[in-house]
């Protein structure tokens, strides 16, 4: 269907490229057959304007001169061979290796064909990789978020955007006006950092909690962001800035495995033969009381007590979540404060 | 899904000096590297064909033949050397690099950080877009192991593992034929062939507590196939046990991580989902680890387990003595 146009374009830059001295409007409509078909001037000027647009947008250096006496008051058009060509950035084999696993990031994501392309042009530099090291290795990234070109677009154009947004905690949905810093794929999922122009905070969405297209809703370039953003900071608990604690826990013998491998210390008890007695580090209570409570009787808490305490409490909401059976009614049996302060991520 | 002729144009002024410096190239293989069918392919040969120099006489038209099924081109001054990389092209890039360079024991560093440096150099204002765009590749796997694991699948070596599985709670002995080391939903992955199971088998390499190289052959039979992932790691099987829970709001990330087959939405905010799971002690774990967020609905000995475990939990508590 766009074989036609794709011709044109082409025919276009290498006339464009081929010529020293600019050429007129009505050159090019001699130059290109696809232009000359074209019978009214109107149609053929709408078009040019068209065209010149999307070389642009390709980054295509388009040349326009009007100064030229040649052309009095006429525009005249070329691209420059050295403004348009990659230059030779002179890469090693083992760099053009490492580039070619750098495209495979994206092999299933929605910048793969720019990532081929790339690499391409840089192969075409006339370098043979040598990734004899980097056979069998597939560092991928999906996007299989709707949202993602949309918004990595509004991140890199920096323009303003509106969507439907689920929240998690509260599962609200509900309309988010959000001024776009960073897209951010951390443990597997995609998320926008921003500034939330209705709280005037920053603010972390989660990709595939977008429910609804998204829509531009401003200018390009119209806010600056931050000069300071990590996004990983604020996706992420990169920040980690919780001191370190040591917890003491009993565990049976042979079980524990993983926390074993993180043991600082372990040491058969001397009260009680049936547990070992492991020392482990942490730094998040709520995310080690999760992964403690999963082992159920084989690992307790001795110490600290606000640990143990949290685990306790975790073992009594699932038997009161899950001791009235049957049907949706039995939900009422369970505790109030019930919500538990899932770490997301964390399977 | 259909392209527009911008992103054609874009394919074909990259295909053309790459065709260039690899005359002779397989149909099959240039296809691949630019990501497309033969068929679409040979369509944009038969373009590049008519396409060339005004005038458009043969002598100044691109030559281009495929007839023995190896590519050759010619004619094609104006267009030979490649356009700049594009903002999207030099982030992809960009982006990836950074990516690698972050993950201990991958691939050559010292490459990418060389690699790195010049691309940024080259790519000027598109760099500092690629700042807006972030991939965090999973760096817990220990060194030791990420570089076993490329050794053994690059010379073809058999591995030893000392694998931990967390659900039974147990470290396990197995030989594995490597077959690639991947990374899939935000995790790294040794896929191989496992002598034990005698099937194709994922593993995480942060369970790997250790990986050894064995000195001798490691291909794997020819009848291991690479899983195809596209859908993420937790493919169910048919067979697999159907269980419905009911996930109060937090824990609806539930569904953001694991196939689930069914969703329902009840009061409160609360889902009902169905989902399979070949192993119930995985499953047993996550529902105690959701602490009271999510109940077990069917199957009922699945919600008597994790009751009993929670009660065995606590009344081991109960004796257990809190220390000084």
């Amino acid at each position: 269907m766009s074989s036609a146009k794709t011709e044109r374009l082409l025919n276009l830059v290498i006339c464009l490229l081929s010529t020293r001295r600019p050429l007129t409007k009505a050159q090019i409509r001699q130059a290109v057959p696809q232009y000359a078909e074209n019978t009214s001037t109107e149609a053929f000027d709408r078009m040019f304007e068209r065209d010149k647009d999307e070389l642009r947008e390709l980054g295509i250096p388009l040349e326009t001169t009007s100064e030229d006496a040649l052309f009095e008051d006429e525009v005249g058009y070329r691209v420059d061979r050295d403004a348009y060509a990659l230059p030779d950035i002179h890469l090693a084999p083992d760099e053009l290796a490492v580039l070619g696993l750098a495209s495979r990031v994206w092999q299933r994501a929605s910048l793969a064909g720019a990532a081929r392309r790339a690499l391409a042009k840089l192969s075409a530099l006339g370098v043979p990789p040598d990734d004899g090291s980097l056979i069998g290795l597939e560092p991928r990234v999906r996007t299989a978020e709707p949202a993602f070109d949309a918004l990595w677009t509004a991140v890199r154009d920096r323009v303003p955007v509106q969507f439907t947004y689920r929240t998690q905690s509260t599962g609200q949905v509900a309309q988010r006006t959000v001024e776009p810093w960073a897209v951010t794929s951390w443990r597997g999922r995609w998320y926008l950092t921003g500034l939330d122009r209705d709280r005037s905070a920053p603010r972390v969405f989660r990709l595939s909690r977008v429910e609804s297209d998204v829509r531009r809703v401003g200018q390009p370039g119209e806010y600056e962001v931050p000069a300071d953003h990590d996004p990983r900071v604020l996706v992420g608990d990169l920040s980690s800035d919780r001191p370190t604690r040591t917890t003491t826990l009993l565990v049976r013998p042979g079980a524990g495995q993983t926390l074993r491998r993180r043991a600082s210390r372990v040491t058969p008890t001397g009260d009680d033969e049936r547990h070992d007695e492991l020392v482990v580090e942490f730094d998040d209570p709520d995310y080690l009381a999760q992964e403690l409570v999963a082992y159920g009787p084989a690992v307790l808490v001795r110490e600290p007590e606000d640990l143990r305490t949290s685990v306790v409490r975790r073992l009594q909401k699932v038997l009161m979540s899950g001791s009235g059976n049957e049907g949706e009614g039995g939900h009422e049996a369970k505790g109030p404060g019930g919500r538990a302060a899932m770490t997301e991520g964390t399977p | 899904m259909s392209e527009s002729a911008t992103e054609r144009l874009a394919r074909l002024l990259a295909m053309v000096p790459w065709l260039l410096q690899h005359q002779g190239a397989p149909l099959d293989e240039v296809a691949a590297e630019f990501g497309i069918a033969e068929r679409q392919l040979v369509k944009d040969l038969e373009l590049l064909f008519v396409c060339g120099l005004p005038g458009h006489m043969p002598d100044d038209l691109i030559e281009a033949d495929w007839e023995s099924g190896k590519v050759y081109l010619g004619n094609a001054d104006a267009i030979a050397r490649p356009l700049r990389l594009g903002i999207d092209e030099a982030l992809a890039l960009i982006v990836g690099l950074r990516a690698l360079a972050e993950v201990p024991g991958l691939g050559d560093r010292d490459a990418v950080v060389r690699a790195l440096a010049k691309l940024e150099g080259a790519a000027g204002a598109a760099a500092a877009v690629a700042d807006s765009v972030h991939v965090d590749l999973d760096r817990t796997p220990d060194r030791e192991v990420v570089n076993a694991c490329e050794d053994a699948v690059r010379r073809r070596r058999r591995l030893h593992l000392r694998y931990l599985v967390p659900h039974r709670d147990e470290t396990t002995d197995r030989d594995v034929d490597p077959m690639r080391v991947l990374h899939v939903d935000g995790r790294w992955y040794l896929e191989g062939w496992c002598h034990r199971a005698e099937a194709v088998r994922l593993f995480r390499l942060d369970r790997v507590v250790t990986a050894t190289v064995l000195e001798q052959d490691g291909t794997p039979p020819s009848s291991a196939r690479s899983r195809d992932l596209d859908a993420g790691v937790f493919a169910a099987g048919p067979d697999d046990l159907l269980v419905t829970l009911e996930l109060d709001a937090g824990a609806h990330w539930v569904v953001d991580y694991y196939p689930i087959e069914s969703t329902r939405e009840l009061d409160g905010g609360r889902l009902r989902v169905q989902l399979r799971t070949a192993d119930t002690a995985w499953l047993r774990q996550l529902v105690l680890r959701l602490s009271g967020a999510a109940r077990v609905v069917d199957p009922p000995e699945l919600a008597a387990t994790v009751v009993d475990v929670a009660q065995a939990a606590l009344d081991a508590y109960q004796v257990t003595p809190t220390q000084g």
